[in-house]
């Protein structure tokens, strides 16, 4: 097992998982806590758009993404905050039509599509010194805001209307932490995958939530469990030789599963737990 | 000391007045219910006071403290839904309310987390400070957020239809929180029911489009009518009581 540090790809994608853990907990407890679930599931899909349109003008996909994933998260977030369409509603069109759009590109790109899959379903073993750059940038300002404003977050999403009241840049606040969901979500559809990328963003926090209820600790333990969940589902892929993104949505969704056996057994055993 | 002054504010949505000149003078030790049918503005009001909306015309100031400080202004929102599963503790809850104060930035000092408990003490839930706010019953809850718009220590208390969604127990309880609060605080209670309302306010500003300050807690059926507020009151001696519609869940 050791022998597998000396291998280039495994540090790399051990680095992922430590800075993926980090990004993803972060933004990822604001999305459960907001219940912005659907909204980053709208976002990852619509990105698909942008990333057809990079292959197909020979850009970075990623890039593409980006670009694509930022502006959907603007447009939805605009809509609903405008009242103009219901935000169920504008997220099911983001998301068709991104999807629409990136299927037209594909297919409009000559000769085929080479690392198509590993957009669709992810591949940590394959990134590379430059990813590893963004995502180090991304957890920094992840964690900067959400050490700095933590407090503002929690409370622009417990209670918005008195958020305002309080003088809190509600509205700033809203299309920052929607740009950064759009940011991570695509970034770390290198992980795991447009499909799958929703685990890495929601599994560790409501594990974190059945645990605590104090702010800071989920935050933390999403991070935590994360960054466990998606070691374990490394190891998993490369001993079994199954796809990483599958191995680690497995390894995840298997942690929260383990952990609410804990929780409800030990609830059968104490009075209460504090 | 003035707390609050409104000179000829008007507001509406879109191309509909809501509310038409109007003035009102707060000051410090003032209890004044804010009353007025559904829809007459008086939430528009105090989203302007709380400058979640910007009047259309006229005046809207601000005190100052001998200090030389703002004055600062509690609030306690209309009841709304939120996330019952929100992981957040009712001592956190209460410290929310030092936002404005705050900026959400600096971390809060050993002075503020005792008097947090305090004011849980207060309130009268004190053993309950590390519960989820979920967990809390509707009376509960509302002495939580009654804590969280008092501990900036504000010089004017805002509450909008603070009881609408309590029991009877509660409603009494909390007019004597709101009487004891009213010996340091100025406190305005919106209001579309007058039920028990006067006997702890001391003034009463009727709101239905245009306001009209009465500077008296003894509310008539004259009063009523000639300032336009259609809400029916038969009178049993001196106090005042509203006559019931149909009661609804909530009751």
């Amino acid at each position: 097992m050791i022998s597998l540090f000396t291998y280039t790809f495994f540090n790399h994608a051990l680095l992922t998982a430590i800075l993926g853990s980090i990004s993803c907990g972060l933004i990822g407890s604001y999305i459960v806590t907001r219940r912005l679930v659907f909204i980053t599931g709208g976002i990852t899909h619509a990105s698909f758009g942008g990333l057809g349109i990079g292959y197909f003008l020979g850009i970075s996909p990623l890039v593409g993404a980006a670009v694509f994933g930022g502006l959907s998260a603007f447009g939805v977030q605009y809509l609903s905050s405008k009242q103009k369409l219901r935000v169920d509603s504008a997220i099911a069109m983001a998301w068709s039509f991104g999807m629409a759009v990136g299927i037209i590109f594909i297919f409009l790109t000559p000769g085929y599509a080479p690392n198509l899959m590993s957009y669709l379903f992810g591949s940590i073993l394959t990134v590379s010194v430059s990813d590893l750059i963004v995502m180090l940038v991304l957890a920094g300002i992840s964690t900067f805001i959400f050490i700095t404003f933590k407090r503002s977050i929690q409370l622009i999403s417990f209670d918005e209307p008195f958020a305002r009241s309080q003088g809190i840049k509600v509205d700033v606040f809203n299309y920052i932490l929607i740009l950064l969901i759009a940011l991570t979500a695509v970034i770390y559809i290198r992980v795991a995958g447009i499909i799958l990328v929703l685990s890495l963003l929601t599994v560790p926090q409501n594990l974190a939530i059945m645990i605590t209820r104090n702010y800071n600790k989920i935050l933390l333990f999403s991070i935590l469990f994360g960054f466990v969940g998606t070691i374990a589902g490394l190891l998993l892929s490369y001993f079994l030789d199954i796809p990483s993104g599958a191995a680690i949505i497995f390894s995840l969704i298997s942690e929260y599963f383990i952990g609410w056996c804990i929780i409800k057994l030990g609830s059968l055993t104490k009075v209460k737990p504090s | 000391m003035m707390i609050l002054k409104l000179e000829n504010i008007s507001y509406g949505y879109k191309a509909k007045t809501v509310i038409n000149s109007v003035n009102l003078e707060i000051h410090s030790g003032d209890f004044i219910a804010m009353i007025g049918p559904n829809g007459g503005g008086k939430s528009t009001i105090i989203k302007l006071i709380m400058g979640l909306l910007k009047p259309w015309s006229g005046k809207l100031s601000y005190g100052v403290r001998e200090n030389g400080e703002a004055v600062n202004i509690g609030y306690l929102p209309q009841y709304h839904e939120f996330d019952k599963r929100f992981p957040i503790s009712v001592n956190d809850v209460v410290l929310s309310g030092l936002a404005s104060v705050k900026k959400g930035r600096r971390n809060y000092s050993r002075l503020d987390k005792s008097r947090a408990r305090e004011l849980l003490v207060r309130m009268g839930i004190s053993e309950l400070s590390h519960e989820s706010i979920g967990e809390l019953s509707g009376g509960q809850m509302q002495r939580a957020f009654l804590g969280r718009a008092m501990i900036s220590q504000p010089d004017l208390l805002i509450l909008d239809e603070p009881i609408t969604y309590v029991d009877n127990k509660f409603e009494h309880e909390m007019y004597h929180l709101l009487q004891e609060i009213n010996n340091n605080t100025a406190i305005l209670l919106v209001s579309h029911d007058i039920g028990q309302i006067s006997s702890f306010v001391k003034t009463i500003a009727c709101v239905n489009h245009s306001l009209h300050y009465h500077p008296s807690n003894k509310i008539s059926k004259d009063i009523l009518e000639s300032y336009n507020c259609p809400i029916e009151l038969i009178t049993h001696g001196k106090i005042p009581h509203r006559v019931l519609h149909n009661h609804t869940a909530h009751d």
